[in-house]
C-alpha cells in the first residue's frame, strides 16, 4: 500500500458560521484575505514537500466559490510542486472535466505537468460535486456523459503523435488536436476516477482506471469497490483485481499518545464540519438520478453526506472514515477498512484540515510516515 | 391520457373538454390534468396538452437538450393534429417553445395567449432577467412564483412514488432545457417578427419570476400583441386565479377582446 498526503488548502479563518448561508458558492470573498491566503498557500506547499521527504506521495483536489479549498485552477498548484519535489508521485484528483469547457486544454496542462515532473503525474478526473455546478455556469444533467466524452478526447489528445486529428462528439468539438508537449509517460499518465457510487465504480473498473472513493465508510467503500471488481472481471480484464486499482480516502491523524492523536483528530473534523451547503447547492436537479431523489424524499441522506453523521472523533473511526490514535492503533484502524473491503492499494490521507496548525500538522506525518507507513506497506489481501 | 409515437418520441398526450381545439403548452413544473383552469377551459374548447419531451411519463431522447429541439418535435405534433389553424394557450416555458414555433409556422396558428412568457434576453449582461431559480431557497422561490403560496405548497409526503418521480423528471428536464443560456434564446427575439398573429401576454400582478417590464417589452417584438394584468396572482395565473384567467382567455381567443 502507498500513502498520499492530501490537503484542501482551506481557508479556515472565517466569521461564524451562523453568519452565513452557505460555506460554497455565495461566501463573499471579502471575507478572504489574500496576504494570509499567501502565507497558507506557502505553508501547504511546504507541509506536501515535507510528506515527500517522509516517504508519502502527494494528492492535491480542486473546488470553486468556496473556503474549504482554496484551490480553484489545481493544475497551477501542480505545477509548483511538479518544479520543487523530485521523487514523489504528483496526483491531481481531480480535473473536473464535466464542467471544463475545453478538454484538449486539460490535456495540454497534464502533458506540460507530466513533462515538467519528469513523468510523475497521477491524472485524475472527477465529474464535480454539486455545489461546482453554480461557479462553472455549468448544467447539472448529463454530467457523466460529459465527463466521459471529455476524458475519450484528453486521452485521443495525449496518444496521438503524428499530426492533428480530430473528434466530433455529443458534447465537444475539436477539428485540429495536435497537444505539445505530448507527455512523459506512454501511452499516458495513469488515470484516475473519483466516484461514491457503485454504479460509477462499474464504468471505473470496465475501463481499468484507477477508482478512487472518499469518506465512504466499511460498506459504502466495500460495495463500491466490490463492483468495481465485477465490472472489471466482465470486461474480461482478468480475474484478479491489482490492488493498485483501488484508493480510499480517510482523515487520518498519528499521535504519540491516544490523546495527542485525538486532539489533532478533532480539529480534521473540520473536514465535515465546515460544510454547511443549502440544499440549492447541494441537490440541483439532475445531479442525482431521479430514483435517488424520491428516495431522499423519502427521507434518505444524499449520498453525498451521509458521512456527516459520524462528526465525532469515535464516530468518524467507528465509520471507518478516519484513522487515529497511536502508530498501532491506526495500523488497525487501516487494516479493518483494508480486509473489510476486499483490499486497495492507496491510502489517501486527509491529514490536513481547517485548524490543525503547521506544526501538528507535520507531526502527523512525521509519525504516519515513520511508525504506520512500513507496516500498512507490508498488506496483502487474505 | 394517451401515448402517441412522435418523430420516435413517446409523448403523453391529454385531451379532454369540448369546442374548438386548443393546444396548451404546460411551463417548467409540468402538466397537472387536476387544474380547475383545464375543467372551466374545456366547458368551451377541447383542450390538447402535451407533457413535452422528458416531462410526465413522455420520453426524452438524448439529442434534445434546448426548448428549440421540442418546437420541431411539435411541428410533426401539428401535422397530425391537421387542426389549423389552431389556437395556443402557453405558460411560461411552454410560452418559450410556443413561440419558437410559432416563428417556424406562423400560418398554422390561430391566436396565442402567452402567459408569463419567458425564452428572450431583454435587460444588460450585467442583470439577470429573471431570478436565479437554481440557487435560490424553495422557501424564497415559492413567495416569487405565487401570490399565496400556502395554498399550492406540496408535502412531498402524501404523494406517490410514480409522482414523485415525475415531478424530479419535470425538474430535472426543466434544468437541461434552460440552463445556459438561462431561461432565452438569443436568437428568438429576431425572428419573433414573424409571428404576426393576434397575441395576448398575460401575467399575474404579483409574479416575481417575470416583471411587468419583461412583459411589455416582450410583447413589443411581436407586430400584434397586447398585455393583461391580472390581479391577486403570481406566475401561475391560470392556477390562482382561474375564473378571471379564462373569462379573460376565452374572451380573447374568440376575438370578443
Amino acid at each position: 500500500m502507498q500513502a498520499w498526503h492530501f490537503s484542501e488548502t482551506a481557508y479556515h479563518l472565517l466569521p461564524p458560521a451562523e453568519s452565513y448561508d452557505s460555506i460554497r458558492v455565495s461566501l463573499p470573498n471579502k471575507n478572504y484575505d489574500p496576504r494570509i491566503g499567501a502565507e497558507l498557500y506557502h505553508r501547504y506547499l511546504d507541509e506536501w514537500l515535507l510528506a515527500e521527504d517522509e516517504g508519502l506521495h502527494i494528492m492535491l483536489n480542486e473546488h470553486h466559490q468556496t473556503a474549504t479549498c482554496v484551490d480553484p485552477a489545481a493544475p497551477l498548484m501542480l505545477a509548483v510542486l511538479a518544479r520543487q519535489s523530485h521523487k514523489a508521485r504528483l496526483l491531481i484528483l481531480g480535473n473536473p472535466i464535466a464542467n471544463r469547457r475545453q478538454p484538449v486544454r486539460v490535456a495540454e496542462e497534464m502533458a506540460m505537468i507530466d513533462v515538467l515532473s519528469r513523468g510523475r503525474l497521477e491524472a485524475g478526473f472527477v465529474r464535480g460535486v454539486p455545489y461546482e455546478i453554480s461557479p462553472a455556469n455549468s448544467n447539472p444533467v448529463r454530467m457523466l456523459e460529459r465527463e466521459y466524452e471529455a476524458l475519450d478526447l484528453i486521452v485521443k489528445a495525449w496518444t496521438h503523435h503524428d499530426g492533428p486529428v480530430s473528434f466530433e462528439g455529443r458534447f465537444f468539438h475539436a477539428r485540429q488536436v495536435n497537444i505539445w508537449p505530448r507527455p512523459w509517460q506512454q501511452p499516458h499518465p495513469p488515470i484516475w476516477i473519483s466516484t461514491t457510487s457503485p454504479g460509477g465504480a462499474a464504468q471505473v473498473g470496465s475501463r481499468g482506471y484507477v477508482q478512487a472513493t472518499f469518506l465512504t465508510g466499511f460498506d459504502g467503500t466495500r460495495a463500491i469497490f466490490d463492483s468495481y471488481r465485477r465490472a472489471w472481471r466482465e470486461a474480461g480484464r482478468g480475474d484478479a483485481v491489482p490492488e493498485d486499482r483501488l484508493a480510499y480516502a480517510a482523515m487520518v491523524y498519528t499521535g504519540e499518545t491516544q490523546a495527542e492523536a485525538y486532539a489533532g483528530a478533532e480539529k480534521l473534523l473540520w473536514y465535515i464540519t465546515s460544510n454547511k451547503v443549502p440544499p440549492h447547492f447541494a441537490n440541483p436537479p439532475g445531479y442525482v438520478p431521479v430514483e435517488a431523489g424520491v428516495k431522499m424524499l423519502r427521507g434518505a441522506e444524499h449520498p453525498l453526506s451521509a458521512f456527516r453523521n459520524a462528526a465525532s472523533v469515535e464516530g468518524a473511526i467507528k465509520a471507518g472514515i478516519m484513522m487515529c490514535g497511536t502508530p498501532d492503533q491506526v495500523v488497525k484502524q487501516v487494516r479493518a477498512v483494508y480486509d473489510h473491503v476486499g483490499g486497495f492499494g492507496h491510502l489517501l490521507n486527509m491529514g490536513q484540515a481547517g485548524f490543525l496548525e503547521h506544526d501538528e500538522t507535520v507531526r502527523g506525518i512525521r509519525l504516519f510516515a515513520r511508525e504506520v507507513l512500513p507496516a500498512l506497506q507490508e498488506f496483502r489481501a487474505p | 391520457m394517451a401515448i402517441i409515437d412522435l418523430a420516435g418520441i413517446s409523448l403523453d398526450l391529454w385531451e379532454g373538454g369540448d369546442g374548438p381545439p386548443l393546444l396548451f403548452l404546460h411551463g417548467g413544473a409540468g402538466f397537472r390534468r387536476d387544474s380547475r383552469y383545464l375543467a372551466l377551459l374545456g366547458e368551451r374548447r377541447r383542450v390538447i396538452a402535451p407533457s413535452h419531451p422528458g416531462f410526465g411519463v413522455s420520453s426524452l431522447p438524448d439529442w434534445i437538450d434546448r426548448p428549440e429541439d421540442i418546437a420541431h418535435v411539435y411541428l410533426n405534433l401539428l401535422d397530425r393534429l391537421g387542426s389549423v389553424p389552431i389556437d395556443v394557450v402557453a405558460n411560461s416555458f411552454g410560452g418559450w417553445i410556443g413561440l419558437e414555433l410559432a416563428a417556424m409556422v406562423p400560418e398554422k396558428f390561430g391566436r396565442l395567449i402567452l402567459v408569463a412568457p419567458v425564452g428572450v434576453k431583454l435587460g444588460s449582461r450585467d442583470t439577470l432577467d429573471f431570478p436565479d431559480a437554481f440557487a435560490l431557497p424553495a422557501a424564497t422561490l415559492e413567495k416569487l412564483a405565487y401570490y399565496q403560496p400556502e395554498r399550492f405548497r406540496v408535502d412531498p409526503a402524501t404523494l406517490t412514488d410514480d409522482e414523485l418521480t415525475v415531478m424530479l423528471r419535470n425538474r430535472e428536464t426543466f434544468a437541461l432545457l434552460v440552463w445556459e443560456p438561462y431561461l432565452h434564446n438569443p436568437k428568438l427575439k429576431h425572428r419573433l417578427h414573424r409571428v404576426t398573429n393576434q397575441t395576448l401576454f398575460v401575467r399575474g400582478e404579483h409574479d416575481g419570476l417575470v416583471s411587468a417590464d419583461y412583459m411589455e417589452g416582450y410583447a413589443k417584438l411581436l407586430p400584434n400583441a397586447r398585455t393583461l394584468t391580472l390581479p391577486n396572482a403570481g406566475h401561475q395565473p391560470q392556477i390562482e386565479q382561474p375564473e378571471a384567467f379564462v373569462d379573460a382567455a376565452v374572451a380573447f381567443l374568440n376575438g370578443e377582446a
